[in-house]
């Protein structure tokens, strides 16, 4: 069971508490995108062996989604941040940089 | 003959004699002994019967590796199959029977196996049974089940008479292993203040090492042993258990261990097991190793036992296997069971070691003592049947060509030692081929890593590799150092006390015996004796193909099941590794899993059973239901009355009662279950017009509207009655199962893509007791209560009019009241706060006494909304569905640019006309329907099965119409107004059904509009 720091109460929760939610950063397409711009918003994901963000909820506890940067292989975390933003902020990712260097998932490096 | 000896035994009390049976036949043993050492003790040298050719088994080890010596344990509710002898503790009473024989234990009918091994390779239920294909289900899987197998499964209706419990824990440090790696290593730990629990599978501490021998500061180990386990014991930060197993590690430190509290002691009451989740900074893996056999002919007969686990038998329990043993070997840690031997009277007839050279000291030891020393030499062949009677000897660089043939009645073997690495490898710790030792061990730079990316297993003593006693206790110490270190503890640097022990020759690896065994003797050298696999099988599969390590076990069943590479991994994947002329590090090994030993099935569930199963969720009414006749139904977490059944009344005639008293007089439902979810705020509108099909944002306060609600894909999910509140504030209904899911939906929403509106979300479910007062005396009862409440809500239809709601007081209740209704009566949804809920259901069961009243129970609410075609979300709906399936088009609003579902209603499957749309069904002859029965079409699809056009939904009687009515999902089916369509019930019979408007009662409407 992985252990995940929910940024919102700053508490180290295990997977009791916390609920999965996929992959983070989806943008969403609603009516008037085409066929395969919705297609691949519904369907499509990342699936890295490596370097991964993901959606958190910290379900049986504050309630707060968030999301977290961890490597799918090694289960190394590298940061959780709040789930109001479209991109990983700076400093998670040089986090990542400084134990990944050359890491790349979807356009980010 | 294996015997009790007259002295040695340091682990028994011969002052307690114990009784216990096996196969019914009474034996006696001490107090202290194993299942496995009373067994020998009573010379009962055969255990079982293998898997697959049924050969007659004895015992291999003394240990959880242990492979043959399954038992079935106890009877009736305390039955329990595959128990390993050799980590049961005797106790008085004990009854043990042996497993996978027919009829018996000496005769067996399935022997013949043996005699048909050489069709019985490597994937012989592949080959042989394919075809024909229809033949597998009937002819060979039953046969090969019977026969197959380990012990019975208890029966199913019987419960297991035990308890069990959970226990969870925290440590700085968990050392993992109470020999004496592990208390140096937990010393060391302790020492900086950690806070550090060590557990032991075993009920006694040290290990190995007592037997083993070599001194420790000078004293023998076992002075050392309990010297130190006391001084942890006495440490605050310590905490040690004993007979608990660390069976598994996982992610970020998790731990569990699995504590055998009574299976020693039964009846001595409590919990018999008791799962320890164990959150860890660090772990210390001081798990030991595990002696390896020798491939060599015959190496399963009975007798034949790996050489430090008869060594066991002698010095722990006071047992020999045998009289007259041969030691074969490849390494110097088997003359220790010749010299322990030869000490306790045996005759030790032939050391035969595999190396040229020989060994160091213990073979001059050895040879000091009389034994006779053979180097370069191996065994051809053991040849007995049901125990050793003959070893014929020849060299070991050879095809086997018998020189020599001697009578022994045990053979002790020695291909070395493999690491215990299962704990470290679970979480992905890696390994390092270590050619010297011929075996996998941690690799130190590789370990599983934390959510920090730091390792947070670290290896201790043999289980890190380390052979000799002094080098183990370093390491154990360091590890102790090291763990405690990186759980964020100063460092101490604890001495480690000193270990001297032989010095000893280098091992040399021998994969088989001789090295060039012929086909003849390669069929009868077994690898696994568990899953009875031999070195040509595993030869076999390499010529057909199979490559990879992991193909390789499943192909010839190679470490599965309960051995889990314990016994078998290093010798199959050395063969393997020949055959396929590669390198066993290339090869590689197959994935350790948990658990490392099995462990019982209770105490996974632990305390969750029977009325504790799972939390159980009450309304205000819920005693009142009980004690009124409510049978019960599971909705979700949620108890809600199926129907109120009276004296000498079924539950169907109930159902009918209430759906007819209903329609003509006056219901009650407790209809407090249904979510109520507050959504509040700025862009409440806004958000709800997202959330929902329909508009909710032009709702005007004080009404009510219907909501459909479509995941992102575009599929039903929820629906209910959403109320206007005030200027910001809406009340949605959900079904009872979605309140929690639908307020996490909102929610998601809300946190992750439309963070900058101004709205909340509360699940005020469970503040309100809500009841639906149902039928055409629901306003006169209301208004009796007013009357006599001295006033209180006008709830005429003027003032009051469908689908709007009011607050106000209701026979003196704070009350919010909904004009709404679900089974086309008159009817009134009131919320009052939930801990008035009991009393205003009472008030309005007494003030309906003269207008007929009855509570009704889902049952009905189910029938009375089938009879009027309103959907039911999960009968109509199962995740497939979209509203249009359902003629719901005029719920999705052509007004709005977007809401949740809308793009994907214009996908091209969602948009298809053959979709299967609702319709009501009506049987021909008035029967009910088979629920979820398919409707039939024409011809057969590509697979040839029949073509079906269509499905039952919803099926029921109804009693106000006296007849079976049904909706269900037909292709076509809004078109095909009055057609019959047959449908097939798993009864055997058909059913014949005409397609109908699902609106079977009151088509206009006008019941609940007055």
């Amino acid at each position: 069971m992985l252990i995940l720091e929910c940024p919102y109460c700053g508490v180290k929760a295990e997977e009791t508490e916390l609920h999965a939610g996929g992959e983070a950063h989806l943008k969403r397409f609603g009516p008037g995108s085409t066929d395969g711009e919705f297609h691949d918003y519904l369907f499509m994901r990342e699936n890295p062996k490596g370097v991964h963000f993901e959606r958190w909820r910290h379900a049986n506890g504050c309630g707060k989604w968030f999301h977290a940067a961890r490597c799918t292989m090694t289960l190394e975390v590298f940061g959780t941040y709040s789930a109001q933003t479209f991109e990983p902020p700076q400093e998670i990712r040089d986090a990542i940089t400084a134990k990944r260097p050359g890491w790349t998932w979807r356009d980010l490096k | 003959m294996s015997t009790r000896l007259a002295k040695q035994g340091r682990l028994i009390d011969r002052n307690k004699q114990i009784e216990f049976t096996f196969n019914g036949k009474r034996m006696t043993g001490y107090a202290g002994d194993t299942l496995a050492s009373a067994l020998l003790a009573n010379d009962q040298m055969m255990v079982g019967r293998s898997f697959k050719y049924h050969r007659p088994r004895g015992l291999v080890a003394a240990g959880s590796e242990e492979p043959n010596a399954l038992m079935q344990l106890g009877s009736g509710d305390r039955y329990e199959p595959n128990q390993r002898a050799t980590t049961t503790e005797l106790f008085s009473g004990l009854s043990a029977k042996s497993q996978n024989h027919w009829p018996n234990l000496e005769f067996d009918v399935l022997a013949i196996n043996n005699k048909l091994g050489r069709f019985l390779t490597a994937g012989f239920y592949y080959k042989m049974f394919m075809y024909p294909r229809a033949a597998w289900k009937h002819v060979y899987e039953p046969i090969i089940r019977a026969s197959a197998g380990l012990g019975k499964a208890p029966d199913k209706e019987t419960k297991d008479a035990d308890t069990y419990e959970h226990f969870y824990f925290f440590a700085d440090v968990v050392v993992v292993g109470g020999g004496v790696a592990g208390l140096q290593a937990a010393k060391a730990a302790a020492a900086s203040g950690a806070k550090v629990l060590v557990l032991e599978q075993n009920a006694y501490w040290g290990g190995r090492a007592p037997v083993d021998g070599g001194t420790i500061d000078g004293e023998a180990p076992e002075a050392w042993i309990e010297k130190t386990r006391a001084e942890l014991a006495a440490m605050d930060n310590v905490t040690l258990r004993d007979r608990c197993m660390a069976s598994g590690v996982y992610d970020h430190g998790y731990v569990l261990g699995y504590e055998r509290l009574t299976d020693h002691a039964p009846g001595q009451g409590g919990p018999r097991h008791r799962l320890w989740r164990i959150r860890a900074k660090q772990i210390v893996t001081a798990t030991g190793a595990i002696e390896r056999p020798l491939s060599f002919a015959g190496n399963d007969v009975p007798g034949v036992m790996l050489a430090a686990s008869m060594r066991d038998y002698v010095v722990n329990w006071g047992v020999t296997p045998g009289r007259k043993v041969v030691v074969a070997t490849n390494n110097d840690d088997a003359y220790r069971t010749a010299l322990v031997l030869h000490e306790a009277g045996c005759d030790v007839v032939r050391i035969l070691d595999a190396r040229n050279n020989g060994g160091g000291d213990l073979m001059e030891e050895a040879r000091q003592k009389g034994i006779r020393v053979e180097c370069g030499r191996a065994i051809a062949k053991v040849s007995g049947g049901k125990r050793v009677k003959k070893v014929a000897i020849c060299a070991q660089n050879g095809t086997g060509g018998a020189q020599e043939e001697i009578e022994a009645d045990a053979v002790a073997m020695s291909g070395g030692w493999s690491p215990v690495v299962h704990l470290w490898s679970h979480c992905g710790g890696k390994l390092n081929w270590d050619d010297a030792q011929a075996h996998f061990r941690p690799d130190a730079a590789r370990p599983p890593l934390g959510d920090n990316g730091k390792g947070f297993v670290v290896a201790a003593g043999s289980a890190d590799g380390e052979m000799a006693l002094g080098p183990v206790l370093v390491n154990a110490s360091a590890a102790g150092s090291k763990a405690a270190e990186d759980a964020g503890f100063p460092a101490k640097t604890v001495a480690a006390a000193a270990g001297v022990d032989s010095v000893e020759a280098p091992m040399e690896a021998v994969w088989l015996m001789p090295a060039q065994a012929d086909i003849g003797l390669r069929m009868k050298s077994w690898l696994d004796y568990q899953n009875d696999v031999k070195v040509s099988d595993v030869q076999l599969a390499a010529r057909e193909g199979y490559e990879s390590v992991e193909h390789t076990k499943r192909y010839t069943t190679l470490g599965m099941a309960t051995d889990q590479g314990k016994l078998s991994n290093i010798n199959g994947l050395a063969i393997l590794a020949d055959s396929l002329n590669s390198e066993i590090p290339q090869v590689g090994t197959t994935t350790f899993r948990p658990p490392y030993h099995p462990i019982s099935m209770g105490v996974i569930g632990g305390e969750a059973r029977g009325d504790i199963f799972q939390p159980v969720r009450k309304t205000p009414m819920y005693e009142w239901n009980d004690t009124n006749g409510a049978d019960w139904e599971p909705v979700g977490h949620w108890r809600r009355p199926f129907a109120y059944v009276n004296k000498g009344e079924s539950v169907h005639d109930a159902v009918n009662r209430e759906v007819k008293n209903t329609r003509e007089n006056l219901g009650l439902l407790d209809a407090s279950t249904l979510g109520k979810l507050v959504v509040k705020g700025p862009d409440a509108g806004r958000f709800l017009d997202m959330m929902y099909t329909n508009m909710m944002s032009t709702l005007k306060i004080g009404k009510c509207r219907y909501g459909l609600m479509c995941s992102e894909n575009g599929f039903l999910m929820d629906d209910g009655v959403v109320a206007r509140i005030d200027e910001d504030t809406w009340l949605c209904h959900t079904t009872t199962g979605g309140a929690e899911s639908i307020h996490g939906h909102m929610e998601e929403w809300l946190q992750t893509e439309w963070w900058d509106w101004k709205v909340y979300v509360a699940n005020v479910t469970e503040q309100f007791a809500q009841i639906a007062v149902v039928g055409p005396n629901a306003r006169k009862v209301l208004e009796k209560l007013n009357t006599a409440a001295g006033g209180g809500m006008d709830l005429s239809k003027e003032a009051l009019p469908f689908m709007e709601w009011r607050d106000g007081k209701i026979g003196g209740y704070d009350a919010r009241a909904y004009r709404i209704s679900f089974s086309g009566e008159l009817s009134y949804e009131i919320a009052v706060p939930a801990s008035q809920g009991l009393a205003f259901w009472n008030a309005i069961m007494e003030a309906g006494k003269e207008f007929g009243v009855m509570p009704y129970g889902t049952e009905t609410l189910h029938i009375l909304r089938a009879e009027k075609g309103f959907i039911m979300i999960g009968d109509e709906t199962d995740g497939t569905v979209i509203p249009q399936d359902l003629n719901l088009q005029w719920a999705l609003s052509k007004k709005k640019e977007d809401y949740l579902g809308k793009r994907a209603h214009l996908r091209s499957h969602m948009a298809d006309p053959d979709r299967w749309k609702l319709v009501g069904l009506e049987t021909v002859d008035g029967s009910v329907l088979p629920d979820g029965a398919y409707a039939l079409g024409e011809g057969i699809n590509a697979n040839g099965q029949k073509n079906v056009i269509g499905r039952v939904t919803s099926t029921y009687f109804s009693a106000t119409l006296d007849r079976g009515i049904a909706m269900g999902l037909v292709k076509h089916g809004p078109d095909r107004m009055g057609e019959v369509i047959t449908f097939p019930g798993t009864d055997g019979k058909t059913y014949e059904a005409k397609i109908v408007d699902p609106v079977f009662y009151d088509k206009d409407g006008e019941k609940q509009n007055v």
